[in-house]
């Protein structure tokens, strides 16, 4: 560990030096991202800094059910963002929520079950983290094609509909692009990784002086969890929320249907 | 707003014997009245052909009659029940509605052709596909032709024999001839003759003169007044 990285304040203060050259280009380049900048860098260095501490604390006590609720809130947090990829989706924040809870509890226990992990707060927080930002993401890409497709192939669904068809042979097509496209990203960056990049786990372990080949088996064992969570997340959300476009009466919900 | 009225056969007819009825349906958008107290009734076998201009709600009766789409108010029946307590699912596979601009979807004929045996859990029947095929001039090689090099024609052709495979019980034609040309109409015409003649009733909506001319009974829709246009073959 003679290696590990130490970031004192003041390389920290010097750092933040390459915030401003981000600032510089987006002023210079008129792309009126100048606000969105220095709200975003500050918001990450408040939740990073409460993170840290709460962490410390958690790590410390070291309690099952405020491990259990520490995840709760990621998990919270992670499907309200993902929600935002889904408006104009009827309660598409609990298709969110239940999509998540289920590729991260999944994922979790097949990793504490297999022995990856522990079930100890160091371990399990951050390992969620990962997991649900990684489903969040996908989600997000789920609904954004969903609500896409819907409206682009809107008159494909109505005569499947017309047809005789069942809600879910009206949609199965769009689901299953919709699953597609959630877990392509996680696909496509598995298939690249060590020869484009340096994954986060592994370059985080590399950096605390861990054995690069050491930290491989880590990051092995991330792909694993993150295709597994991807995927989980996206058939999960996929399937609650296309229901959402359907009415009681097995119609396509449109503005102009009034419903009866 | 539009207002509609349509009576079949004659006004004192035994609701119980129609195959569907419409009693004073309203459809609205919001504050937009698309129709108002619409009341149609249906016998078994008869061949209505609904007209009027455009923008008359013509189409939105017949999505209802599909159940495509709800009314805000009104009572709808089908073969002597309340429509809308039979599974919509089922209603559909009775009561099919062919559409303005039908969309073929897969890539090939036979991804169309197939699809009312997939959703029935049924194993294909290339004997029916064909026969269905040969009833609207098209040779059975053209279950292997992909969508995109099929003519206008001949996809309105294949789109109405999609909605014949299994024979429903009333068949909704909207606008089916409209933009065909003389040899594609008269297919058309045949095919929905053929599917008569084997007891099928038929909804039909067009602006097309010859097919007016030809129809048993006739009923406009007129925005804003109630209509009533009644003639018997």
């Amino acid at each position: 560990m003679h290696n590990a990285v130490n970031v004192n304040n003041v390389s920290l203060a010097f750092a933040a030096g390459l915030v401003l050259v981000a600032l510089f280009i987006g002023w210079r380049q008129k792309l009126g991202v100048d606000r969105d900048m220095i709200i975003g860098v500050v918001r990450a260095i408040i939740q990073l800094t409460i993170v840290g501490f709460l962490l410390k604390y958690i790590f410390a006590v070291n309690n099952v059910l405020l491990t259990l609720a520490m995840i709760l809130v990621i998990i919270f947090n992670a499907a309200y963002n993902a929600m935002k990829r889904g408006k104009g989706i009827p309660n598409i924040f609990w298709s969110s929520f239940w999509s998540i809870l289920i590729s991260t509890s999944v994922t979790l226990s097949g990793l504490v079950l297999a022995g990856a992990i522990k079930f100890v707060p160091s371990q399990m927080i951050p390992i969620s983290g990962m997991i649900a930002s990684n489903s969040m993401v996908a989600i997000g890409l789920c609904y954004r094609n969903m609500r896409t497709l819907f409206r682009d192939q809107r008159q494909q669904v109505l005569e499947r509909l017309a047809l005789g068809a069942s809600v879910h042979d009206s949609a199965i097509g769009i689901v299953r692009e919709c699953i597609k496209t959630g877990m392509q990203p996680t696909i496509d960056a598995s298939k690249t990784y060590g020869i484009v990049s340096l994954p986060g786990m592994m370059s985080g372990l590399i950096f605390a002086g861990v054995d690069p080949v050491y930290a491989i088996k880590y990051q092995i064992m991330v792909v694993f969890m993150l295709l597994s969570a991807t995927s989980l997340g996206s058939v999960s959300a996929c399937y609650i929320a296309y229901r959402r476009f359907f009415n009681d009466q097995q119609q396509l919900i449109s503005a102009s249907d009034n419903g009866k | 707003m539009f207002y509609a009225y349509f009576r079949l056969n004659d006004e004192s007819g035994d609701t119980m014997t129609a195959l569907l009825t419409m009693t004073d349906i309203d459809y609205r958008v919001g504050e937009r009245q698309i129709l108002t107290k619409i009341n149609l009734r249906l016998e078994k076998e008869s061949n209505l052909m609904v007209v009027g201009p455009s923008g008359s709600g013509k189409s939105t009766i017949l999505q209802i009659m599909a159940r495509m789409i709800s009314p805000s108010a009104g009572q709808m029946t089908f073969d002597g029940h309340d429509a809308f307590t039979y599974d919509p699912m089922v209603y559909r596979r009775r009561v099919s509605y062919c559409f303005q601009q039908p969309t073929l979807f897969g890539k090939t004929v036979a991804d169309n052709l197939n699809f009312p045996f997939e959703i029935r859990n049924q194993s294909v029947d290339e004997t029916r596909q064909h026969e269905l095929l040969a009833q609207v001039n098209l040779s059975p090689d053209y279950l292997n032709h992909d969508i995109t090099g099929l003519s206008g024609g001949e996809r309105q052709r294949v789109a109405l024999i999609r909605n014949l495979v299994f024979v429903p019980d009333i068949l909704l034609l909207d606008e089916v001839t409209t933009g065909l040309d003389t040899d594609n109409k008269a297919i058309v015409h045949s095919l929905v003759d053929h599917y008569r003649d084997r007891g099928g009733t038929v909804v039909w909506i067009t602006h097309d003169e010859s097919e007016i001319a030809a129809a048993d009974d006739l009923y406009e829709v007129v925005a804003g007044k109630h209509t009533q246009e009644v003639r018997h073959a």
